[in-house]
């Protein structure tokens, strides 16, 4: 399984990557920012989708509706710091199957990850 | 400042840095900028927009903040580290996001974090209100949170009982 990861935060994409190792995935690829997330879905074709909310050039709820209007299935699982209902129903509405707020154990990370992972099969 | 903006402070940087820097978090009682003492090496800054404006800034000594983001990253980041701002900004990020979470019918927007790297810097800020410290304490060093908010909605005007004389 091939998972891409979409966070403006080296230093998050890198604890994430260590989340994904922990349970099992390795076939990682990266993005910095909606744009760059966009170019990598093309190229790389990723299974599931681990996407930040506040990024520079395009933001991830941006990145959701693009994604949305051509793939209905690629599974999203959004981590941000946009802790409020309003921002969870508002992803969930474009699209977003899981939600995971920053900042988040590896644990729980990891079983959100899991249960993303299992809805699929 | 309005009271109901300090707790999530007080309530975010515990919860971040328990959880994402692995110390506990001792909070000291908040006071005024102006007597909160000398000034940092690092400072993450995160403004804040809509329903209520202002920022939040968390600053360290040099030696707090690579320690602070060491264990945020599980490596070593020193001030020098190509890391060493992203992780700090980020830090930053987390604690003003779920900072905002707790403003209870509020609209508010986070910026990007901007880090600001100098020994004995100072961050200038409107003077229009007025910026609380609150004093934290790490199993790394000491950690300021800086608070400046104000209400850009106003407050709904209170109901008068009857029979009260306006």
């Amino acid at each position: 399984m091939r998972v891409l990861l979409v966070d403006d935060s080296r230093t998050m994409r890198n604890i994430q990557r260590s989340v994904l190792k922990q349970i099992g995935h390795e076939d990682v690829v990266e993005a910095n920012d909606g744009v760059q997330a966009l170019a990598e879905l093309a190229r790389q074709r990723p299974d599931l989708m681990l996407l930040d909310w506040n990024m520079p050039n395009m933001d991830g709820i941006t990145v959701v509706h693009k994604v949305r209007e051509t793939d209905k299935t690629l599974p999203i699982i959004m981590c941000t710091t946009e802790a409020e209902k309003s921002r969870v129903i508002e992803a969930i509405k474009a699209g977003v199957n899981n939600f995971v707020v920053k900042p988040f154990t590896a644990e729980s990370l990891g079983a959100k990850i899991n249960e993303t992972i299992a809805r699929i099969k | 400042m309005d009271a109901r903006f300090i707790n999530p402070f007080v309530s975010a940087i515990r919860q971040v840095f328990e959880t994402m820097v692995h110390t506990p978090v001792r909070v000291g009682k908040p006071m005024l900028k102006s007597a909160a003492g000398h000034n940092p090496d690092v400072s993450g800054v995160i403004g804040f927009s809509g329903d209520a404006a202002g920022c939040v800034i968390l600053s360290f000594s040099f030696d707090v903040a690579a320690k602070v983001a060491s264990s945020f990253a599980a490596a070593t980041i020193t001030p020098e580290h190509p890391d060493f701002a992203d992780a700090i900004g980020e830090l930053a990020n987390m604690v003003a996001g779920n900072a905002k979470a707790e403003f209870h019918g509020l609209s508010v927007s986070i910026s990007l974090p901007s880090v600001i790297v100098g020994r004995d810097h100072a961050v200038s800020q409107s003077r229009n209100f007025p910026h609380i410290v609150i004093p934290c304490e790490t199993c790394f060093g000491a950690v300021n949170v800086e608070v400046g908010m104000k209400s850009e909605r106003p407050q709904p005007a209170r109901p008068v009982p009857a029979g009260a004389t306006p």
